[in-house]
């Protein structure tokens, strides 16, 4: 074990899976001789050199039609899109190509191999431009997996995963975080699983579901709420898409209650999808709405961030709200 | 740091590109003869006629699938004719291992490669042969034995991959190039800027072939764009590049030769501008008459490609008039028979709905499915394409 940050812990993920196989290719925009704006591929290139992590001229579409056209070949291509903000001049790359190259061709080609790494969300002075989570846009698209890390740990875990994956996975980096977020990292290759979400503590009143840096906020909206006596069950849903189902149900069928937040926008925000399905699974044993704490339904601000973002207090209060009702 | 080399000047003056024109390369005239000073290529007969059998072939499945289409056995078509020269003739100079990435219209390039009658039919009708198991519209065809990516609608798409699988051509070191083909509508996406300008700074070997055929659906050139067509967008990015008639099947092939050679010999991307025009409507859904003439459409019959090209075989006495309606008839035969056969065949079955999504279909979707198959078996006089799929499940 090494205690790092997020951001060592994705550039040794990169490392650990650039020299394990030859195929695999780091590239975007600076991310080159510099290591990328917030350096999360700081000494690939000299590792591995240019011809396997170099900077890609300044245009998103490009980046990520030609990471869909290496990874059909065969190569393991690891695209940068600088910040989440700047992913849409990829949109119809990503959920018109990307998720939809082995279905159309009947499995005769296929774009599992790439793997898109963004930083997303705010807390970082970055108002509309550099703040957005823009995850679920494409949560609407079959064919593509969406993961999410909180923490150093699951980064490496999860980023070594999403690169393995046999399909086109999108890997949000909370940048709030990037070096906020320290704690011991194992040393070596591993990979934690997609498409599970975690238990963090076990609760009997409220389920609190969140995911990325969201979970640092329910962490300290459950202090106040469990000195206040409510006892939380804490889950990282970790992957977007396809979700956990079964562990979210399973656990509201315990607790009765699902308190539910993301940075991004309330309306068409994935909670929405989490609260429909779980009403549906877990009707009768609903002892409250499911409430969701989330952004308001604005661009993202800036100078009234704090005022806008779904933080600790936000969420502790919809926690009580929701054991009170 | 700024890259540029140019001279300093101390008045202002502009350019529009006006004085630099490039010019179009040709070979063969209508009548079957070379321009003089123009050399063939190198083809011997058996590729000449390989090359030759591919147009018809094209040309007899074109037009026995539009009236198809028309008698409302097919949902839809799109026909490849004028065009066969650019595409055959630039698919021929290529080695079939090399990687094609088409736009929709080039169905000539996969029946140069051996694509059989029966594997058209297939994707046409949607089949449980159908490689794309039924899951695209006609003429979206696939092949990764012949080395043909399957079509996707989304126009230019294909031109940013094509840049980044020749970038994996190039790490692997295996000697082969992408050639994408496109139109002149499609080269106005942004997509076609990033694909370049990314196969220029990176030197992948890759061969942009634009089919300028006159019209992206109703839109004619001349309202696409003010420029001397889309050659000159390839010097804007320093590439190779080339502007070629593309109904010359000679010249087609020797530029395309010439240009795999630049691609694959030195990582030099390549532009290839082929002048033709779409003497077929843009699709069975198009009616040309709105917005063309028959005067214009008669000009261009006077240079149909393959009438060209039997010119210059008969004059090699390579091919005659008799061998052609042999053939003619021979593949007219095959395509109905082989029509009828496809159409007879069933449809994929009910779980190609939901595989493929992913290599695994997740359990979500699993439930999705299961919720299908009881709604099917509810209502199975609804669902007769797939009601004996679901028969005797719990």
């Amino acid at each position: 074990m090494a205690k790092m940050n997020m951001l060592q812990a994705i550039n040794e993920a990169l490392d650990m899976a650039m020299a394990a196989n030859d195929k695999v290719l780091c590239f975007g925009e600076d991310v080159g001789v510099f290591g990328g704006v917030f350096r999360a591929t700081s000494n690939l290139q000299h590792k591995y050199g240019e011809d396997r992590c170099f900077n890609t001229p300044l245009v998103e579409q490009g980046i990520i039609g030609f990471a869909n056209g290496l990874a059909a070949q065969g190569s393991v291509p690891v695209a940068e899109i600088q910040f989440a903000d700047y992913i849409f001049p990829a949109f119809d790359q990503i959920v018109n190509e990307a998720a939809k190259f082995r279905y159309r061709s009947g499995n005769l080609f296929n774009v599992g191999n790439l793997t898109i790494r963004a930083p997303y969300g705010g807390g970082i002075a970055g108002g509309l431009y550099h703040s957005q989570s823009p995850e679920a846009y494409f949560a609407h698209t079959p064919g593509l997996k969406i993961v999410v890390p909180r923490n150093p740990h699951q980064a490496k875990g999860l980023l070594l995963a999403s690169i393995n994956d046999p399909n086109p996975t999108l890997f949000f980096e909370p940048k709030r975080l990037y070096r906020a977020s320290t704690g011991e990292v194992p040393e070596g290759e591993y990979q934690l699983p997609i498409g599970e979400a975690e238990v963090l503590k076990e609760g009997t009143d409220v389920t609190v579901l969140g995911w990325g840096a969201q979970m640092e906020v329910i962490d300290k909206a459950v202090e106040m709420a469990e000195k206040e006596g409510f006892s939380c069950e804490v889950i990282d849903l970790r992957t977007i898409l396809p979700w956990d189902v079964e562990t979210i149900a399973e656990s509201v069928l315990k607790t009765g209650r699902l308190v539910i937040t993301h940075e991004a926008p309330l309306t068409g925000g994935f909670a929405g999808e989490i609260a429909a399905t779980i009403q549906e699974r877990c009707f009768l044993y609903l002892e409250s709405p499911i409430a969701r704490v989330t952004g308001m339904d604005t661009p993202f601000p800036l100078v009234l961030e704090k005022e806008h973002f779904p933080n600790h207090l936000k969420v502790f209060e919809a926690i009580r709200e929701s054991v009170e009702f | 740091m700024t890259t540029t080399k140019s001279k300093t000047v101390y008045t202002p003056g502009f350019t529009d590109g006006t004085e630099f024109r490039i010019p179009t390369f040709k070979l063969l005239k209508q009548d079957g003869s070379l321009y003089k000073g123009g050399k063939a290529p190198d083809i011997d007969k058996e590729k000449a006629l390989r090359i030759y059998h591919a147009m018809v072939t094209t040309r007899v499945l074109d037009e026995r699938m539009l009236a198809a289409q028309r008698q409302g056995r097919l949902s839809f078509y799109m026909q490849c004719t004028g065009e066969e020269a650019a595409i055959i003739g630039s698919t021929a100079a290529l080695d079939d291992a090399d990687m094609i990435m088409a736009q929709y219209r080039e169905q000539g390039s996969l029946a140069y490669r051996g694509f059989t009658i029966d594997e058209f039919m297939n994707q046409l009708f949607g089949n449980e042969k159908d490689y794309g198991k039924g899951r695209q519209m006609p003429v979206h065809y696939g092949s990764s034995k012949l080395n043909y990516m399957t079509i996707s609608s989304p126009l230019a798409t294909q031109i940013p991959q094509a840049t980044g699988y020749a970038y994996g051509q190039k790490m692997a070191g295996d000697g082969h190039c992408t050639t994408v083909y496109f139109g002149e509508g499609a080269a106005s996406e942004g997509d076609f800027h990033a694909g370049l300008n990314m196969a220029a700074v990176h030197r992948v070997p890759a061969i942009f072939f634009c089919r300028n055929n006159g019209y992206a659906i109703s839109t004619p050139a001349v309202e696409q764009y003010a420029a001397d067509g889309i050659a000159p967008r390839g010097v804007g990015y320093k590439m190779d590049t080339i502007r070629v008639d593309g109904n010359d099947i000679l010249a087609v092939y020797q530029a395309t030769e010439a240009a795999r050679k630049l691609a694959v010999e030195e990582n030099r991307p390549v532009l290839i501008e082929a002048m033709t025009y779409r003497l077929a409507a843009h699709s069975s859904s198009d009616d040309p008459s709105g917005y063309r003439s028959k005067d214009e459409e008669a000009v261009w019959r006077e240079k149909d490609p393959i009438l060209r090209m039997y010119n210059w075989l008969a004059a090699k006495k390579w091919w005659s008039a008799s061998e052609e309606k042999k053939l003619q008839e021979r593949l007219r035969r095959e395509v109905l028979d082989t029509m009828k056969r496809a159409q007879k065949l069933p449809p994929p079955p009910l779980e190609t709905l939901v595989t493929d999504v992913y290599d695994e279909v997740p359990p979500l979707l699993q439930a999705q499915f299961e919720k299908l198959k009881a709604h099917i078996r509810k209502y199975p006089d609804e669902y007769p394409k797939s009601a004996a799929h679901v028969q005797g499940g719990a």
